[in-house]
């Protein structure tokens, strides 16, 4: 066990999965011998060599439809696209060949691949650096979306995205890569991809959320504890496909939900999630179930007046929890 | 009959690298891919398929291209229009007909696709989709986990020049370029993405001069003529396999059909157009040759008219007997377990 940055933990699984399985290999703009814009592969060219950490051309669904043809020949790529906002060249890639080749081929074919990006705002990245783009993915049927929280849950999630044989899209907080430090053992483990965990347990009220987020609904639900209003914390790890009997099993003990994410609200993870609980823990529930997401606004603004406008955050939390509290 | 005019066959069947037997069974390749080309339009026609994508014209291409190929061992990507290729790479016309029906013993996806959306991962063919142009970076990411693998296979992907507008055609060539893939590009021009012309698609009618922008060899060569197309693809497989890198094959075509059985191509083509083009039918003119090299006579030639006849016609009607996949199972195989 060691204390690390999240940052570091993404490092560590690729290091021990490129390690153990001379199959997997990394591909992204800069991820070679720059290590990555974040640094997130440094040092990874020198240990493993230029055939298995490649620097792509400026192209996303270029080099998506690269790792594709790649895995349905045996081997495992990992993509670094750059900012999650740069994804959308490749989304005919992913949504029409990866996401639907173990179906449309009868099960002959899978697409063992992983997606990582990092996604997110505060970090006064502007409309094009600053997004969240959980919600188009989780649409897609054959496609998984895993967004981890935690340094541990970050490596030992991306280890199980790597050895999963379907296409996963893996999406790291750029804040977090430095922020959220965690304890990470040394060697291997895997998280399983489609559990969720309670990180906090209360009985008042379920906040449920992924990635950075849950530190804001941990943060959230510490100042309201001392006002006298217990909340859970559910943290979904991954949001395709959800763990829907954990979410259901909080929402059904404090019959109060709210769902917590930064992507913006109209068709996002918390819709869903929302839906759900309306159909099977209706009765159990004390007020609506509510969201806390950014506005329906193109990402987040440049100017940081702007941004922090926009950007869900712990008081917007508190605000709601005390809301549904009341009602 | 078209006339192999100006030619002396002997000389263009030696410089071709292939022998009497092997020109022998491209030609037979040929002509199964036409006669399981026509039946299938007309089984459309009858309502019993219910989509067909014709390669009618296409079949000196696509046969003599792959017959390049080890076929035991490459790859091949391919279009809707890569029946002939189908076949050579091992797909029985029993298996194709079953995936014009969509039934449950369908190899390429179990009744899931349209028809011809190939895939036949025993055979080394990668499943395509409909959207075209993703197959291209696809091709070299196959080729590239060939290199690393030190698998010593060749991947040849095959598209239209309408696919060839795609941005993915622009990303896939690149990469295979820079990495020297093992990987051959094999453009079937045949002038039309499904009503536009090339002349509405590139100022630059020839794709393969695109190919030096990439930083590899590109080349143009006559499709109506299986021996060109097979000495030009012969040299690109063995220089991909070689570890010299990828070459652009263009090969023009034509269309004797429309783009597909829900297209009327009479739309936006002269019947006299139609007419005067069947001239240049790449099968007329390969027999022809192959009678002026007595490797074929009148008999011989019905002989295996008929032989092909009697096999497309029972694959049909063993397709047809076929059972259709359960409806039970078209909820299941979204995630590989």
């Amino acid at each position: 066990m060691s204390e690390m940055r999240l940052i570091e933990a993404v490092r560590d699984g690729l290091r021990e999965e490129l390690a153990a399985d001379g199959s997997v290999f990394l591909i992204g703009q800069d991820i070679a011998v720059n290590g990555g814009v974040f640094r997130v592969t440094e040092g990874l060219l020198e240990e493993f060599g230029p055939e298995r950490i490649i620097d792509s051309p400026l192209a996303e669904s270029g080099m998506v439809g690269v790792a594709v043809g790649a895995a349905m020949n045996g081997l495992r790529p990992v993509v670094e696209i750059q900012f999650a906002d740069f994804i959308f060249p490749a989304f005919n890639q992913l949504v029409s060949e990866a996401a639907r080749m173990y179906y449309r081929t009868n099960g002959e074919y899978s697409v063992p691949l992983v997606i990582r990006a990092p996604y997110g705002g505060g970090v006064r990245g502007g409309l094009y650096h600053s997004q969240s783009v959980e919600a188009y993915f989780a649409h897609v049927p054959g496609l998984k979306v895993v967004v981890p929280s935690s340094p541990y849950d970050a490596k030992g999630l991306l280890k199980a995205a790597i050895r999963d044989d379907n296409p996963v899209l893996f999406f790291e907080h750029k804040l977090a890569y430095n922020t959220v430090r965690g304890e990470v053992p040394q060697g291997d483990y895997t998280v399983p991809i489609g559990k969720a965990v309670v990180r906090r347990e209360g009985q008042q009220l379920s906040l449920i959320s992924y990635g950075l987020s849950v530190h804001h609904c941990l943060e959230a639900a510490d100042t309201l504890s001392a006002e006298g209003i217990d909340c859970e914390v559910v943290d979904l790890r991954t949001v395709s496909p959800l763990d829907t009997a954990t979410l259901l099993e909080s929402v059904k003990k404090t019959g109060r939900a709210c769902i917590v994410h930064e992507d913006n609200l109209t068709g996002g993870v918390g819709a869903e999630v929302a839906a759900i609980i309306a159909k099977d823990a209706f009765e159990f529930l004390d007020a609506p179930v509510q969201r806390v997401a950014a506005p329906d606004v193109p990402s987040f603004p440049y100017s940081p007046n702007l941004e922090d406008a926009l950007l869900p955050g712990p008081p917007d939390i508190v605000r709601m929890a005390r809301e549904l509290s009341a009602y | 009959m078209p006339a192999n005019d100006g030619i002396d066959v002997d000389d263009h069947l030696g410089e071709s690298g292939l022998d009497g037997d092997n020109a022998q069974r491209i030609y037979r390749y040929m002509l199964l891919a036409r006669a399981i080309s026509e039946k299938s339009w007309l089984l459309t026609r009858q309502g019993r398929v219910l989509f067909s994508m014709p390669c009618d014209g296409q079949e000196a291409a696509d046969v003599a291209s792959a017959y390049a190929l080890d076929t035991g061992k490459d790859f091949i990507v391919p279009y809707a229009r890569s029946l002939g290729a189908m076949l050579v790479k091992g797909m029985t016309a029993q298996e194709v007909m079953l995936n014009m029906f969509g039934k449950a013993a369908d190899p390429n996806s179990g009744g899931r696709q349209m028809p011809m959306h190939w895939g036949h991962k025993k055979l080394g063919i990668i499943s395509m989709g409909s959207s075209v142009g993703t197959t291209i970076p696809r091709a070299s990411g196959v080729a590239l986990a060939s290199k690393l693998k030190g698998q010593g296979a060749v991947t040849m992907v095959y598209f239209g020049e309408g696919s060839a507008s795609e941005g993915d055609f622009h990303e896939g060539l690149a990469f295979a370029g820079v990495h020297r893939l093992p990987v051959v590009f094999f453009c079937n021009n045949n002038g039309w993405a499904t009503s536009v012309p090339v002349s509405l698609q590139s100022a630059e009618p020839q794709v393969s001069r695109r190919a030096e922008g990439y930083g590899f060899p590109g080349l143009t060569v006559d499709g109506l003529d299986p021996l060109t197309v097979y000495q030009a693809v012969k040299t690109a497989v063995d220089r991909a396999r070689s570890g010299d890198g990828p070459t652009l094959v263009e090969a023009t075509t034509i269309r004797m059909m429309p783009h597909s059985s829900s297209d009327n191509h009479l739309r936006y083509r002269s019947q006299d157009e139609l007419d005067a083009e069947k001239e240049s039918d790449p099968l007329p003119r390969f027999q022809n040759l192959l009678v002026s090299a007595g490797l074929l006579d009148g008999e011989s030639d019905q002989v295996l008219r008929d032989a092909v006849d009697q096999e497309v016609e029972s694959a049909i009607e063993y397709a047809d007997a076929a059972p259709p996949p359960d409806p039970e199972t078209a909820l299941t195989g979204v995630y590989a377990p």
